[in-house]
């Protein structure tokens, strides 16, 4: 019975040591792994969409029918739709300037590429305050020629920024690494430009890892917090982001509509990593695929 | 053209490094290095004797221990139960395996304050949990210990997805030659896999505390934000923004920034020994 159902990962050729635990503490472990994970993940999952649903179907899209929400959402497709794509052509960039060329530091310009992931999300907010607040750098000269950056829209875009800075760039670096450049060196011989060789060459090979990136940092830059909350000065129906918006409803004891919002976002989540877990299915495919042919192809000699 | 004014260092047939270098150099000195280093130009030109009282003042002090100390629990807690995930995850096969391997991930992907009203949403007195432990004296919610919990949550997958590669790379080979020898699975526990797991075990012990001491989103609702009690260092920053106290705001961020900049260093020291003593063949 318990075979079935529950067999190690490692199946044990004849005539070794077995090294699996007994069955007894096997089932305790599961049984703790769900329980944990029930309590910490999908207790909190539930409880948005619970929350959102409890005075019913009406209530619940009730919340979405204000100027306030709507606007919160068109401010954070605004933003993802800003800092994604910026985002996407330096991670290109850097990629191919890193992964492609050989030069002096480029692990310090790794390195350095990685310091928004170090930093905390107020801190993140807190230095453009320093640089284009009315007490900082820029601020006195751009509110002279009358741009506002903090406590507006330009202000939440560069936090955003900031904080998906990383993620598609090291996402491409170690693949391209990987990679080399023999590829692009024999399309480049046979004639090819320069952007045909990125466009042909380099690109269907690094797409899954590219999409992989922009995945993950759209699911950030709409649910960024700490880092929008900071430069937004949260003028309602001006400078919120939905996470911002539920603050304020979540505040303002509007809880079923907090929850509603939320849920938006929690579906977000959702389908975030159902499409991560598609692209790393993927990419595993892919890599088992081109291991197994052309690892022999590739080594005549 | 084009190859007489490569420049000579790059040594390569492929076009194209000035111009993205040149792009991703100044876009990283824009977006990161300049707004970076206002922070700590801020500090250098405040008066030090200010930075001193702010960051010595009871209430951040009592701010600083909540965070750290909160945020040290959770990464223990989350180093034991993570283990077992990791392990159960990489060595038993179970129904709905892969379906909870998928929602490991679930913290990074779900907005910080969304995690932040649902989870008060369990643990307040009337909350779904809440109801129950309240009446035995447990407040979760707006106290020290629903701020730990919310730091659990955030910093689960940085443990279990750095362990899970470690784990599978694991050779059993270690392990029968302990068992063949006569230890006990236990044994060959402590004295082969745990060594063997050590420094994926610290760097995701790490990884989960220094993510925890900057946390915000997941923290402010459930914490309460009293004063000396429940109040942690990043809302501390944003209350001095709040009252245009940006020196005093710098000088509580530069603190929080050192330490997690300290922590990360430790995990690349300790990754540079270990993979010195593996090429060692220690």
């Amino acid at each position: 019975m318990a075979t079935a159902t529950l067999t190690t990962a490692h199946s044990q050729p004849l005539g070794r040591v077995s090294t699996g635990e007994p069955v007894l503490v096997r089932y305790a472990l599961i049984a703790i792994t769900f329980t944990f994970l029930g309590l910490f993940l999908l207790l909190p999952l539930a409880v948005v969409f619970v929350e959102a649903f409890r005075e019913g179907i009406r209530a619940y899209f009730a919340s979405f029918n204000d100027r306030a929400a709507w606007s919160a959402i068109k401010l954070t497709l605004l933003a993802a739709g800003i800092a994604v794509p910026l985002n996407l052509v330096f991670g290109l960039a850097a990629s191919w300037s890193i992964a492609k060329f050989e030069f002096p530091g480029k692990s310090l310009l790794i390195s350095l590429i990685d310091l928004p992931f170090a930093i905390s999300p107020v801190i993140s907010g807190l230095i453009y305050v320093l640089v284009f607040g009315m007490q900082g750098w820029l601020g006195p000269t751009l509110d002279a020629l009358g741009i506002k950056v903090i406590f507006a829209v330009p202000g939440i875009v560069l936090a955003t920024i900031f904080v998906t800075f990383p993620f598609i760039a090291r996402e491409l670096i170690p693949l391209m690494q990987e990679q080399g450049t023999d590829e692009e060196q024999a399309a480049l011989s046979l004639g090819a430009s320069g952007w045909q060789t990125f466009w042909r060459v380099t690109l269907p090979n690094i797409r899954w890892a590219l999409l992989y990136g922009v995945i993950l940092a759209n699911a950030r830059a709409m649910g960024e917090f700490g880092a929008v909350a900071v430069v937004s000065g949260s003028i309602r129906g001006k400078t919120n982001t939905l996470p911002l918006h539920i603050e304020i409803l979540y505040n303002e004891y509007h809880t079923v509509a907090a929850f509603a919002v939320a849920s938006l976002l929690a579906l977000l989540a959702l389908v975030t990593l159902a499409a991560k877990t598609a692209v790393e299915w993927r990419v595993h495919r892919q890599q088992v695929a081109s291991l197994e042919p052309t690892s022999a192809e590739e080594n005549p000699s | 053209m084009r190859t007489s004014k490569k420049p000579s260092r790059p040594r390569s047939v492929l076009p194209g490094f000035g111009l993205t270098m040149g792009y991703t150099l100044v876009y990283l000195a824009l977006i990161v290095l300049i707004p970076l280093a206002a922070l700590f130009l801020r500090t250098a030109t405040a008066s030090w004797s200010h930075i001193w009282r702010t960051i010595t003042d009871p209430q951040v002090v009592a701010a600083y221990k909540l965070t750290f100390g909160a945020s040290l629990i959770a990464a223990l807690v989350n180093l034991v139960f993570g283990f077992i995930v990791a392990w159960t995850l990489v060595r038993y096969r179970f129904p709905g395996r892969q379906l909870i391997d998928a929602l490991v991930d679930l913290p990074f992907a779900l907005p910080t304050a969304v995690s932040g009203i649902a989870l008060t949403a369990i643990y307040a007195e009337n909350g779904w949990l809440g109801q129950y432990l309240y009446p035995l004296g447990i407040q979760t919610a707006f106290s020290p210990l629903g701020i730990t919990i919310a730091l659990i949550f955030i910093g689960l997958p940085f443990v279990v997805r750095t362990l899970q590669p470690a784990l599978e790379e694991l050779e059993g080979e270690a392990e029968e030659a302990a068992a063949s020898l006569g230890a006990s699975r236990w044994q060959a526990f402590w004295r082969v896999i745990v060594p063997a797991l050590l420094p994926a075990i610290l760097t995701g012990f790490a990884l989960s505390f220094a993510r925890a001491i900057g946390e915000y989103g997941s923290v402010v609702f459930i914490s309460g934000n009293m004063p000396m009690k429940t109040e942690i260092t990043s809302l501390l920053i944003i209350k001095k923004l709040e009252q245009y106290d940006y020196a005093g705001a710098t000088a509580i961020a530069v603190v929080m920034l050192l330490a997690s900049f300290a922590i990360l260093l430790s995990i690349n020291l300790l990754q540079w020994y270990t993979g010195r003593a593996a090429v060692k063949g220690v």
